[in-house]
């Protein structure tokens, strides 16, 4: 038997609403393609490219909680926001972000990554530097590469010090494809 | 040996389990009340569910939640003043006494007795419950009664 569509999502609302979840996450249309984004009750903890989801909720599971459940209310705001961003009409995001699972010297440095403005570039030493360790370059990247909320915390702005993109989690086309949205990259 | 089981994501519990929970759920009720009793069901699923031990038995989990929800709405007065019969409501609930009985048996012993005894369920749902086959849910319900009356007699 199928289950009707609105008994499902009503379903999936009130899990929500009544605060039963560990995590909500829902799929998000992007023109980056189609991204997996989660929330708990700290803030939006995971943003992926390229989404499984049977995948991505055992590790949610594991990291926040058993209760991983797909509900589209939770995760509307960041999905707003995100629409905005990708139309051109949002420069900053005010989201939280739950970076609990983040260590030491990777929470470190990805409230400094939050900090890189829209628009602008800098350097994995640059910001390896500004969270407290200058040598720690190579560091940097293994955190950029496992940003766990990549647009949001904007890894694509971190470049190489000779100003190539070196790499991106997602793919060096989105990294690209993100500068030239916002401006720091000429289109080719 | 038993082995360890990991717990699934909600989600995964919830997609396996809907189908089977609406489907009791209307044969009990008739369909517009399962439609409330449905969310009623897979809510008390999940404030539970982060206490469970194990993933085993987990449609018979469901299910037996699903038929409490439903002889909860059974049970209570309508709207439109006309009185359900209550079923023996100064007995204990069936269920309740044999899953209060049935405690030491094996699992799928266990559930296969609640399951047709306390809730009256045909072999069928029992089968699909435990994931097995009409004949090895029968079988389960018959030895973990003979086991229980084995117990009573030592």
């Amino acid at each position: 038997m199928t289950v009707p569509n609105a008994l499902d999502a009503r379903f999936r609302d009130a899990a929500a609403t009544k605060g039963l979840l560990d995590v909500a996450y829902d799929l998000v249309d992007s023109p980056v393609g189609q991204l997996l984004v989660a929330v708990t009750d700290h803030g939006v903890c995971e943003i992926s490219y390229d989404p499984e989801p049977e995948r991505e909720e055992e590790q949610l599971a594991r990291a926040f909680g058993v209760r991983v459940l797909r509900s589209p209310k939770p995760t509307d705001e960041a999905r707003r926001q995100l629409d905005e961003y990708f139309a051109g009409k949002r420069r900053d995001f005010e989201l939280a972000v739950d970076l609990r699972l983040a260590r030491e010297f990777g929470r470190a440095v990805l409230e400094e990554l939050a900090r890189v403005p829209y628009g602008e570039l800098t350097t994995y030493g640059t910001l390896a530097a500004r969270a407290g360790r200058p040598r720690a370059a190579r560091a940097v990247g293994t955190v950029m590469n496992r940003n766990p909320v990549p647009i949001v915390l904007p890894c694509h702005r971190v470049v190489g010090s000779t100003g190539s993109l070196v790499g991106y989690a997602g793919g060096l086309d989105r990294k690209r494809t993100l500068l030239e949205l916002e401006g720091a990259l000429l289109k080719a | 040996m038993m082995e360890a089981v990991h717990l699934p994501p909600f989600e995964r519990f919830y997609e396996e389990q809907q189908s089977v929970v609406l489907a009791q759920l209307r044969r009990m009720l008739g369909r517009d009340a399962a439609d409330d009793a449905f969310q009623e069901t897979f809510l008390r699923a999940l404030r539970a569910y982060p206490s469970l031990q194990h993933s085993r038995h987990l449609r018979a989990w469901a299910l037996t939640i699903a038929r409490n929800v439903a002889l909860d709405v059974l049970r209570k007065p309508r709207a439109d003043g006309v009185v359900p019969e209550i079923p023996d409501e100064d007995l204990p609930a069936p269920h309740a006494e044999l899953e209060h009985l049935t405690g030491e048996l094996p699992p799928a012993e266990r559930a296969a007795v609640v399951l047709r005894y306390g809730y009256d369920l045909p072999y069928a749902d029992i089968a699909a419950a435990l994931g097995s086959s009409e004949d090895a849910a029968r079988q389960a319900a018959s030895s973990g009664v003979r086991r229980l009356r084995k117990r009573r007699s030592e």
